[in-house]
Order: C-alpha cells, then sequence, then structure tokens
C-alpha cells in the first residue's frame, strides 16, 4: 500500500505526533514498504477464524468494588513529577477555548 | 573468581560459606563497571545505595538470619522496569529525568528475596528493536566484538551478563527481546509463559505480548530468578496463579523419551549455513542422549512476522498515548494543547517509536481496521492453533533463536524491515504465547549463537529440564569475550 504525504500527515494528526516536511517522506516510504509487506496476511482465508486478542485463557479477572487509595508518599511523588502545577494540582492548557462572535 | 562467567548458584555457595561478603562481591561488580561500561555503554546508571543494601544483607547472614539462595546478589534491570525513586527512561528522551514513583512487582519480590539491585540497563527506546541501537542514551556494544550489536531489545541486559558486570539481568520480550539479545552476546535469557510473570510496573509496549524474564550464565540460574519472580500479581489481572512452581534443585536433567519437534519451516534453502550446522550440531545433542526428533510443521511460520508486525505497533500507538508532556516526563509546549502534543511527542519519540506509532495508528483507522487489525488477530489463531496441534506430539520445539550472528553497529539501521527480519525465530512465541527459552551453543567466526527452545504453556519445567541437560554435557555457556 503506498502511501501518500497527506496520509502520513492524517495518521500523525491522529497521533499528535509533529513531523517535520524533510521526515514526512522518510516515514511515507518506510510505513508504505511495511504495509507492503503485511499484506501477505491477505492469502489466507480467515473467514471461520475466531480473532485472538489476547494471550492467556482467563475472562473477566475480578476484584470486589472496594475502594483501595493510593499511598500517601506515591500519591506525592506523582505530584512531584508534573511538569506543571499549582499546588497540588495539574496545570494544563485550555481543552476548550471561549470564543465569542 | 571470574565475574564474566560465575553463576549465581556458584556466588551462593561462596556467600553460604562466608568465603566472601555480599559487599566485596558488589564492589568487584562495580569495580568492573567503572572500568568497562564505558566502552560498551550495558548500563545507564549504578545505584548508590548497592554497597549499602549489601553490607545490611552481610549483617542479616552474621545474624544467621533465614536467607534465601538470591540475597546478596546483585541484578541488573532493564530501563523499562521501574524501581521507586530511580531514573526510568525506557530508552527514550520523553521519560529522560522521569523517576519511578513505585516499584515494579518483580523489583519488590527482588527486594524481599535480599536481592542488591545494581543498576539499569539500556534498551531500544520503549523496547522497540532489535540492536539497543534506538536508545537515546546511545548504542550498547557487543562485548564480543565492540564494533557490533548486542542485539536488542534488551541489549544492555545482555551485555552486562556477557561483560561479567552482573551475574544476573532482568530484561523484557515481546517479540524475541530477551531471547535474541542472549543468543546474539552467549548467554542465556527466558521468555516466560504470557502471565507467568506480573506486567505491573513494567511500561508497557505491547500488553498483550510483553514479558519480563531472566537473562543469567546458566539456565539453572534462571529458574532461581523464575522462582522468585512468577506468580500471581494482584495488580496485574493477565497475571496467572500458578498450579505449581518449579524447583530448581528437583530438576531431572535427563532428556531420555522427550520428544523434540524441529519445525521444517525452520531449516529452509538459504539460511546461514554456519548457524544450521551449529544449531543441528546441538540438537543432535539430545538425540544422543535419548530424546526422539521428529519432525514438524508450523504451517503459518512465514506469516507470523506480518501479524507481529500490525498487532505490536496497534498496541504500541495505544499504550504511547499517554505520553503527551502533561502529567510527567519531557513535555514541550506549544500554542495549544494539541501543538503541546504533537511537539512534546515529536520530539520527545525517536523515529522508530514514531514509525510504530504511526503504523499502529493507521492500522487502527476507520477503514483500515477490519483489513488490518482484526485480520492480524484471526491469524494470530492460527499461529497459535499450528502450536497446539505440535505440542500434542511433542514435548519441545527446538530450532535456531537468530538467522544470524551478531551484525555491525549501523549495518540495518536505515532498514527498519531487514532489522524486524532477525525476529522471525522468536516472534511467534510471543503471538502464541508459550514460553521460549535460548542458551548459547557454539561460536561462528568468534561470535555467538543461541539454540531456541519452546515449551507448551506454563510448561517452563521442560524448558529448565531440557537447557540444564544440555549446559551438563557442553560449555559453551561458559564461554566469555576476550
Amino acid at each position: 500500500m503506498k502511501l501518500t504525504d497527506e496520509h502520513i500527515q492524517h495518521i500523525a494528526k491522529l497521533a499528535r505526533l509533529q513531523i517535520s516536511d524533510q521526515d514526512l517522506k522518510m516515514y511515507r516510504d518506510q510505513i508504505s514498504s511495511i504495509l507492503e509487506y503485511v499484506e501477505t496476511l491477505q492469502e489466507l482465508n480467515t473467514d471461520n477464524v475466531d480473532e485472538l486478542a489476547y494471550g492467556a485463557d482467563q475472562i473477566n479477572v475480578m476484584r470486589s468494588d472496594e475502594v483501595k487509595s493510593c499511598e500517601p508518599e506515591i500519591k506525592q511523588r506523582i505530584i512531584d513529577e508534573f511538569p506543571n502545577r499549582e499546588g497540588d494540582l495539574l496545570k494544563v492548557q485550555a481543552v476548550f477555548e471561549d470564543r465569542t462572535e | 573468581m571470574d565475574l564474566s562467567i560465575i553463576t549465581i548458584k556458584e556466588i551462593a555457595t561462596k556467600l553460604k560459606a562466608k568465603e566472601i561478603s555480599s559487599e566485596e562481591l558488589v564492589s568487584l561488580y562495580l569495580k568492573r563497571i567503572s572500568e568497562e561500561n564505558e566502552g560498551i555503554n550495558a548500563l545507564l546508571e549504578t545505584s548508590s545505595s548497592a554497597l549499602s543494601a549489601a553490607k545490611h544483607i552481610d549483617e542479616r547472614r552474621a545474624d544467621n538470619a533465614d536467607l534465601g539462595p538470591l540475597a546478596g546478589i546483585p541484578i541488573v534491570l532493564k530501563d523499562n522496569i521501574t524501581v521507586q525513586g530511580w531514573e526510568a527512561t525506557a530508552g527514550s528522551r520523553i521519560l529522560e529525568g522521569y523517576k519511578a514513583s513505585y516499584n515494579a512487582t518483580v523489583t519488590n519480590r527482588l527486594r524481599e528475596a535480599g536481592v542488591i539491585l545494581l543498576g539499569r540497563a539500556n534498551c531500544d527506546e520503549f523496547a522497540m528493536g532489535s540492536s539497543t541501537e534506538t536508545s537515546h542514551f546511545g548504542p550498547t556494544k557487543n562485548p564480543w566484538d565492540k564494533e557490533r550489536v548486542p542485539g536488542g531489545s534488551s541489549g544492555g541486559s545482555a551485555a552486562a551478563i556477557s561483560a561479567g558486570f552482573a551475574p544476573m539481568a532482568l530484561g523484557t520480550d515481546t517479540g524475541g527481546s530477551i531471547r535474541q539479545p542472549a543468543a546474539l552476546c552467549g548467554v542465556t535469557g527466558l521468555k516466560p509463559t504470557y502471565g507467568r510473570v506480573s506486567r505491573y510496573g513494567l511500561i508497557a509496549m505491547a500488553s498483550s505480548l510483553d514479558q519480563i524474564g531472566p537473562l543469567t550464565h546458566t539456565v539453572e540460574d534462571a529458574a532461581m530468578i523464575m522462582q522468585v519472580i512468577e506468580g500471581r500479581d494482584q495488580n496485574d489481572a493477565t497475571s496467572i496463579e500458578l498450579s505449581q512452581t518449579s524447583i530448581p534443585e528437583l530438576i531431572k536433567t535427563d532428556v531420555k523419551g522427550l520428544k523434540i519437534g524441529i519445525p521444517k519451516e525452520y531449516f529452509v534453502d538459504g539460511m546461514n549455513q554456519e548457524v544450521e550446522e551449529i544449531v543441528m550440531r546441538a540438537i543432535k545433542e539430545f538425540e544422543a542422549a535419548g530424546a526422539e526428533l521428529v519432525e514438524v510443521s508450523l504451517p503459518h511460520t512465514k506469516y507470523a512476522l506480518a501479524t507481529y508486525y500490525i498487532i505490536m505497533p496497534c498496541e504500541v500507538s495505544s499504550n504511547l498515548g499517554r505520553f503527551d508532556g502533561i502529567r510527567y516526563g519531557y513535555s514541550s509546549s506549544a500554542e495549544d494543547l494539541i501543538s503541546t502534543y504533537e511537539r512534546t511527542r515529536g520530539e520527545g519519540f525517536g523515529p522508530e517509536a514514531k514509525r510504530r506509532i504511526m503504523l499502529g495508528a493507521y492500522s487502527l483507522s476507520a477503514g483500515y481496521y477490519d483489513q488490518y487489525y482484526r485480520k492480524a488477530l484471526k491469524v494470530r489463531q492460527l499461529i497459535k492453533n499450528d502450536f497446539d496441534q505440535v505440542f500434542k506430539d511433542v514435548d519441545l520445539i527446538i530450532g535456531p533463536t537468530t538467522p544470524t550472528t551478531a551484525w555491525k553497529i549501523g549495518e540495518k539501521f536505515n532498514d527498519p524491515l531487514t532489522m524486524y527480519l532477525s525476529d522471525i525465530y522468536t516472534i511467534a512465541a510471543n503471538l502464541a504465547a508459550i514460553p521460549a527459552l535460548s542458551v548459547p551453543c557454539g561460536l561462528s567466526n568468534g561470535l555467538p549463537i543461541g539454540l531456541q527452545l519452546m515449551a507448551k504453556p506454563f510448561n517452563e519445567d521442560t524448558l529448565y529440564q531440557a537447557g540444564m541437560f544440555y549446559q551438563s554435557i557442553t560449555d559453551w555457556h561458559q564461554q566469555s569475550p576476550g
């Protein structure tokens, strides 16, 4: 499957990756050749085959619905890793902009 | 005491007999690391509390405390396994400087067993690679020839064992990343059955494929580590309650009557002659000792790589979505939130990580999901069926671990597909969720070659039996570089 520059730009947008114009061509060609390689799977008839998403046999491993809180030291270490914070609160850029037209 | 080949078992005997103290032992390893790591770059950091931890074990031993066989012995951990307070980078710029807030379950279990956590081992970025060349912190060199790769992604772990920086290491294996570097560095490596070892605290790459496992000089050593780290963990719902655990001392190294399958698809025209000869020579040792060799077929072998290179990038694109510069790690601000994500991830991830994220995003996107991801999941079932079928007739499957010996640094780096082909023998075991072991079985032009054994799910015992037998009649595992 030969991808175009637009394909790569679209995928990069979906994956939230900034790709420079110089690298665009490199990724386009490399990803295209990998996609071409994986096309071989189309040779196989899998009409009556189940999907295997997961290695082991377990289904729905449950635990009781009890609150298990985080140790305060761990919580503090996590907070200390925030790149931007105000007190113990994580600071982020606006998700929604306030537009008045 | 030859640090480059001494085993955990031998060290444990010396420690128990008080021939050496843990503090002396750890000092010896630290000295060797300080002299030789710069030329190899196996380790990113050694722990400043290793010596005091060793001293503490010595004090407990002097008090006749009940210490397990691994107590006082150092280990290095691949840098995608968290140790609280240590940097955990997974070989990536996007986690450079990030300090882990908690211990992985395997870390806790090792600590409880008295193991000395010695340092962090280099790896391909987010465990993506077969050569340790994608690490943001520079490639690791193969101790057998420093112009060559050690393999990957657990190249630092394998090189550390081979260079005598530690007698044990933990690596991770998603498509061969323990076994392949073990083979290229002449050491022993085990990928456990999926679910045998908890992944809590492992920086995730592909959640249905990842497993943590040991790298050592011997199979017996690997079994000793497994005893400590394996088993159900409440924090990992995919970890399995084991019905039994292996006791290394009780494993019989007799292979008489064992049925060993040789897949015809693994020995094809055009394969590397030396690898073929050396691996066949190793296989014949089992026959000479009374094992029965059977030709078997794994018909979907040639589709395993393609299946992996769809499923794994899909899971990667999901797992690496958390690295966005918001809660931890590298953060590169831009005008708005989406641009911050794009810039952080564009600058923080290396090319291989970006390639795989994009492959995954594409394969999961609308219009392509059925054709790629769902199709690959179906072929995965076919691959697993192949193994289930063969294991009705044989106890083990045997073959080469890798198609070649170690190649030169830079040789395959710019051709991803050629790089991926180095995993052709290892990948199926991850897809089928079966355990697999690589042991050194020879040298070609001075470079190590690995023999791979695979067994039914949760049959690590059979791997230990066969591996320990092989190491009782050969000495490839006692060879060291230089």
